[in-house]
């Protein structure tokens, strides 16, 4: 992937440098946060699977949050997307309130989601799949629909975009395919593609490596890398510990609802706390078929 | 036996009054289940709601014809909200079992003897409904038969009408499919939770979709009414929803012209094995049935049919296959 935005000092050594000065603490206030959440509580029955006392999204960076299973990593992206209803807190995107407004608008408000179980629309084409993605369509409209004029050269421009990001993520050659036909790896690239259909300021990604073959993470990690270079900030779940190290600025780990710690990778994965809860005593040594098995389908 | 009779009374049945009532419930089917995939167990609630607008208007008011149809678009609107407002946020399982429900309660509720006075009853309402629109036939006085299709003069008028009623919806449904507003829809069909993360509000499409479609079944209810000259609660049974779906897997589903081309062959299998039984019989070329079984025999008939059709081509006639195989979650 060129980094073409690369000239002087890139996004990925600016977000760097400005977390530097964060003290790795749970809970951390952050220098410019595009998502400040606070008293998030959700419980299911008698089980607390969020209750997170403040947590701070720095704006343009690339932020990992990880955690065992159950940790409430999904629940905690449910809650702030509005696809899960909290029993308290409240959060603000871009400083304005957000708590309980339905999904559609958080996502029309630039904070747009992918899902752990990767919901391509099977039965349309990639090409409709990415249409999808784009916001204001005034041929959304149903009495408007009815008239083409009124959106068809809306459509030709949504069109060309469409097109420059399945040249980017490689999918060009797949444009009239249905998304069904598509590989797991393949579904995963049209997901974020389509995602970012509508110019996100925040992407949440809910691990986008499960199922990924080795090659294709490669570039799946250059494309969330390039997603920052323009200036978007990404918050994504994973397990995948090397490629949670090699792009993530910030790191926050959960476990039993919490967040337990935060910092920048290498600090974070020398924490204690963090051994002890998520990556075991010998995470840096090589890990066995069997033990990347379990970390891949961690669900 | 008269094969000439039967053809000819087969090929009248499958593109008559019946036929044309059927597939526009069904033209609405297609928008609701086709392609927005609500499972809408009830559109004969909004078929009858158009007859019901026409019988009470014209006959219980004695008004215009005209205003009835513009009440019918209002009343089927209105039942769309009242069951889609409370159904559409959830599960899609629950609109089925909402809809399968009030389309019996609204049957019950018009021939309920305490609305008599206004809704006829048991008996219903019957009169001069149509009267209005049949003045207006065009065709001339000593108008006869046409050579293969036998239909009165009136008759002739209502299935022009109702053609250019299917022709236009057909066209509506056509332009919307290929609408963005479409692909939002189709998008619900496949994943509602995918397309509200694309900031698409879901609610709202739903209920578009609902309400586009009961209103297009009420259209049917109004043709329906005019042609009988007479609205009978006992007619609004669920069997004629299942019917219509039918007519729809059989044409294909999502498809713009599924509903027409089912609706025909649905119509033309029916009339057809009804009226070659009967004629079978009454040659005695069949003697272990009696006349009176024809009419169940038929539906036995086609009811073997369908399950074939679905073994065999479960696409309909018009769908794709590739995309049924595709469905793999």
């Amino acid at each position: 992937m060129p980094d073409s935005t690369a000239t002087g000092v890139s996004r990925a050594e600016q977000a760097k440098a400005t977390l530097a000065s964060v003290p790795a603490t749970p809970g951390v206030p952050k220098p410019d946060p595009i998502l400040v959440a606070d008293h998030v509580l959700r419980t299911f029955g008698g089980l607390t699977a969020v209750n997170v006392e403040h947590v701070e999204i720095q704006r343009g960076a690339i932020t990992a949050l990880i955690g065992p299973n159950g940790a409430g990593k999904t629940t905690f992206f449910n809650l702030i997307t509005g696809f899960d209803d909290v029993n308290e807190g409240a959060w603000t995107f871009n400083g304005r309130p957000v708590a309980g407004k339905a999904p559609f608008r958080l996502a029309r408000l630039g904070m747009v989601r992918t899902f752990q179980l990767t919901k391509a629309l099977s039965r349309m084409t990639v090409i409709d799949n990415m249409r999808l993605g784009a916001k204001d369509q005034t041929g959304e409209h149903i009495f408007a629909a009815i008239f083409p004029f009124l959106w068809k050269s809306q459509e030709k421009q949504i069109d060309q975009r469409a097109m420059r990001l399945l040249e980017r993520f490689n999918l060009h050659e797949k444009v009239g395919d249905f998304a069904g036909s598509l590989s797991g790896g393949q579904r995963k690239l049209l997901e974020m593609a389509r995602a970012l259909m509508s110019d996100p300021e925040l992407v949440m990604l809910d691990e986008p490596m499960a199922g990924v073959n080795p090659a294709l993470k490669q570039s799946l990690l250059g494309h969330i890398k390039s997603i920052r270079e323009e200036g978007t900030t990404v918050l994504f779940v994973e397990h995948d510990m090397d490629m949670v190290h090699d792009i993530s600025d910030w790191v926050i780990v959960m476990a039993q609802g919490q967040i337990i710690a935060e910092g920048p990778p290498d600090t974070v994965m020398k924490n204690a706390a963090v051994i002890d809860a998520y990556l075991g005593a010998r995470h840096d040594s090589n890990l066995t078929e069997s033990g990347e098995a379990l970390t891949e389908d961690g669900a | 036996m008269d094969w000439g009779f039967v053809l000819t009374q087969t090929m009248t049945q499958a593109v008559g009054v019946t036929a044309i009532i059927y597939i526009l419930a069904a033209i609405g089917l297609n928008v609701q289940f086709g392609y927005a995939g609500l499972l809408n167990f009830g559109q004969v609630a909004f078929v009858a709601a158009g007859s019901y607008a026409v019988g009470v208007i014209v006959l219980t008011f004695d008004l215009s014809l005209w205003l009835a149809i513009v009440v019918a678009v209002v009343v089927a609107t209105i039942l769309a909200l009242l069951l889609g407002i409370p159904t559409l946020r959830l599960r899609a399982d629950y609109l089925a079992i909402v809809t399968i429900a009030a389309s019996e309660l609204f049957r019950l509720t018009v021939r309920s003897i305490a609305f008599k006075d206004v809704l006829g009853g048991a008996q219903g309402l019957n009169g001069k409904l149509g009267q209005q629109f049949h003045d207006t036939n065009p065709l001339p006085a000593d108008f006869q038969s046409l050579p293969v299709l036998s239909w009165t003069r009136q008759d002739l008028w209502v299935v022009i009408v109702g053609w250019i009623l299917i022709a236009a919806f057909t066209l509506l449904v056509w332009l919307l499919v290929r609408s963005p507003w479409g692909r939002v829809v189709k998008g619900i069909r496949e994943d509602e939770d995918a397309v509200v993360s694309l900031g698409k509000n879901a609610f709202v499409y739903k209920l578009q979709a609902l309400i586009l479609g009961g209103i297009i079944a009420a259209f049917g209810g109004i043709v329906w009414a005019v042609a009988k000259q007479s609205v009978q609660p006992d007619t609004f049974q669920p069997d004629f929803t299942f019917f219509a779906y039918t007519i729809l897997l059989l044409g294909g589903a999502a498809r713009v012209f599924g509903p027409i081309v089912g609706g025909i062959i649905f119509w033309f299998l029916l009339a057809g094995t009804g009226e070659f039984l009967g004629q079978a019989i009454q040659a005695g070329w069949i003697d272990f049935l009696q006349p009176t079984d024809v009419g169940n025999i038929r539906f036995v008939l086609m009811g073997s049919g369908l399950i074939a059709l679905m073994v065999f081509r479960p696409q309909g006639i018009f769908g794709d296959r590739k995309e049924l195989a595709l469905d793999a979650r």
